[in-house]
């Protein structure tokens, strides 16, 4: 199946001399719900807004549902839909004459049922009156999603939609991604918190600098990555680990006072007890333990170490 | 609402101020009342200021706000976008300078000997100066960058552009300076529309208006292709 989405070889140079993309390569299936997972300054918002046309890519090309974004860019952005990373409406409209106002932009026949149904979706139709100054934060970002959603986009992009929202809203919102691909749209993300991509997507892709270092199906990419470490804090040192212990994946800390355990998140349960049973059994006393999850820092470090070695 | 009122305010003052102080001294200017030889002048001055001030809002705010995102993910062309700001810019200014006009004609006898060459200076001064704000509006960075050009540049220009005096009625030397004033042409184009009296010929208005229109029209189009302050 031809992908909705194909960006090949991708690059952005801002006039700041910033390489803020560097030949990036993704495809997106029609249907999915793909994450694009990054720190802050990995190049996410750069990336979408090559795609919706407010930034000018350096080289590379992007079809849009076969169309090509920059040659092509009233098809292709007629089936764009984006929510903006930043809060920005209008405020002296009301929430109906806004929504209704993108759907015109978009080149769309005026239909006050449709625009009807999405307020209601997102609970904003009760405010449809009222004037964007007046409302909330969380509520001003419904507004910008039934802005997004007003003429009816095929491809739908949030960037970092739940950055400083409340649960509630965070709790509705992934409803209505849901909802939204059970109806056939597309719908690309992006988020620095791993559990939030865990969570939504189908797919992950992770960016770093400006490279997409790897796109892999959610459940292959958790196994791969989502590495729990046990530390345990011994009462006296060890010289070095019992051979009773050696099929363990363990280190001991130079001082001889810690044990570290990593583990899969997935073997949690098997795994930890298990250990802990053994450390009893040969009689090693311990005061204290801690748990840590592989931060998005470390799964970087570990992906690009890994990259380098498999390039050498 | 407001935006119609304060200009049929601003009008009577001036002239309450302009027509009974100064017109009582200065009884007629070419053979026109000097009441109704300000009318012209004043309407210009009020387009001047209103078109560039809308136009450069009209473009500045979302671009101050954010919103503008919205209008450049948008399936439209540039030249679409301008037409829909200053045409929106220059309608609002064209409605307010007929405002004026009527307002005047309750103070004044006002008379226009050419209709449609009035219409046609309106339109045409209004949409080059709305956009000239557009073109102010994508290039300020901030606010006082979108209101120094008009303080500067402008309302000297327009209150030395003859709006409440002829130029004939300047000594030599100032008068050939004023001839490098563009607004001079506007204004003696649009007053001869009414009048038929003028400082220059129509036709050299006329040139100079449209020749300032093809000049924004062209900036307007450079900064669209190279996507100047608005995309990166
Ligand atoms: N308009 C711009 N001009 C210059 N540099 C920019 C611009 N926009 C973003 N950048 C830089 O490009 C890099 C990527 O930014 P961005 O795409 O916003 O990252 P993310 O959305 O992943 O946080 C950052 O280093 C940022 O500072
Ligand atoms: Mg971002």
């Amino acid at each position: 199946m031809r992908p909705i989405l194909s960006i090949s070889g991708l690059s952005k140079t801002y006039a700041s001399g910033l390489e803020a993309l560097k030949r990036v390569d993704l495809e997106i299936t029609k249907g999915e719900i793909f994450a694009l997972l990054g720190p802050n300054g990995a190049g996410k918002t750069t990336l979408i807004s090559i795609v919706c046309g407010i930034v000018t890519p350096t080289s590379g090309t992007v079809l849009a549902d076969g169309h090509d974004v920059v040659r092509d860019y009233r098809a292709a952005r007629a089936t764009i839909g984006l929510v903006p990373q930043e809060l920005s409406t209008d405020m002296f409209e009301t929430v109906w004459a806004t929504v209704s106002f993108s759907r015109g932009l978009f080149g769309r026949e005026p239909d006050p049922a449709y625009v009807e149904k999405v307020l209601r979706e997102l609970s904003l139709y009760d405010k449809r009156d009222d004037r964007i100054r007046t409302l909330s934060g969380g509520m001003k970002r419904r507004v910008l999603i039934a802005k997004a959603l007003a003429h009816e986009p095929t491809i739908l992009f949030l960037d970092e939609p739940t950055a400083g929202v409340d649960v509630e809203l965070r709790r509705d919102m992934w409803e209505l991604v849901r909802r939204l691909r059970d109806d056939g749209v597309t719908i690309i993300l992006t988020t620095h918190y791993i559990d939030e991509a865990e969570e939504m997507a189908d797919r992950i892709g992770v960016i770093n600098h400006g490279s997409l270092i790897l796109v892999e199906e959610k459940q292959k990419l958790m196994k791969k990555l989502g590495k729990k470490q046990l530390t345990v804090h011994l009462v006296e040192p060890l010289a070095a680990i019992p051979a009773e212990l050696a099929d363990w994946p363990l280190t001991l800390a130079p001082d001889g006072l810690a044990l570290d355990f990593t583990f899969d998140a997935d073997d949690e349960r098997v795994g930890v007890p298990l250990l802990m049973r053994r450390l009893s059994d040969l009689g090693l006393g311990f005061k204290d333990l801690n748990t840590r999850q592989s931060s998005l820092e470390d799964i970087f470090v570990s992906l690009v170490s890994q990259r380098g070695a498999e390039a050498r | 609402m407001q935006s119609l009122v304060t200009p049929v305010i601003t009008t009577a003052l001036y002239f309450v101020v302009f027509g009974s102080a100064i017109g009582s001294r200065m009884s007629e200017v070419d053979g026109v009342a000097y009441g109704a030889f300000i009318v012209p002048g004043l309407i210009m001055l009020s387009i001047l200021s209103q078109s560039i001030s809308n136009g450069s809002f009209g473009i500045y705010m979302p671009r101050f706000t954010g919103t503008i995102y919205e209008l450049l993910s948008a399936p439209i062309a540039p030249i679409e976008a301008v037409l829909a700001y200053v045409g929106a810019a220059a309608t609002k200014s064209v409605v307010l300078g007929l405002v004026i006009l009527a307002t005047s004609a309750l103070f004044v006898p006002v008379h226009v000997a050419h209709p449609l060459w009035m219409i046609a200076f309106l339109l045409l001064t209004a949409t080059t100066f709305s956009l000239f704000g557009f073109i102010i509006g994508l290039w300020a960075e901030s606010f006082e960058q979108l209101q120094i050009i008009p303080m500067l540049v402008i309302t000297p220009l327009t209150f030395l552009g003859g709006a409440f005096y002829s130029i004939d009625m300047l000594p030599p030397v100032w008068r050939t300076i004023s001839l490098a004033n563009p607004v001079v042409y506007l204004i003696s184009g649009f007053r001869w529309s009414f009048y038929e009296s003028s400082d220059v010929g129509v036709g050299v208005s006329l040139a100079m208006t449209l020749a300032f229109f093809f000049v924004c029209l062209g900036v307007v189009r450079w900064m669209f292709a190279t996507g100047y302050r608005l995309k990166s």
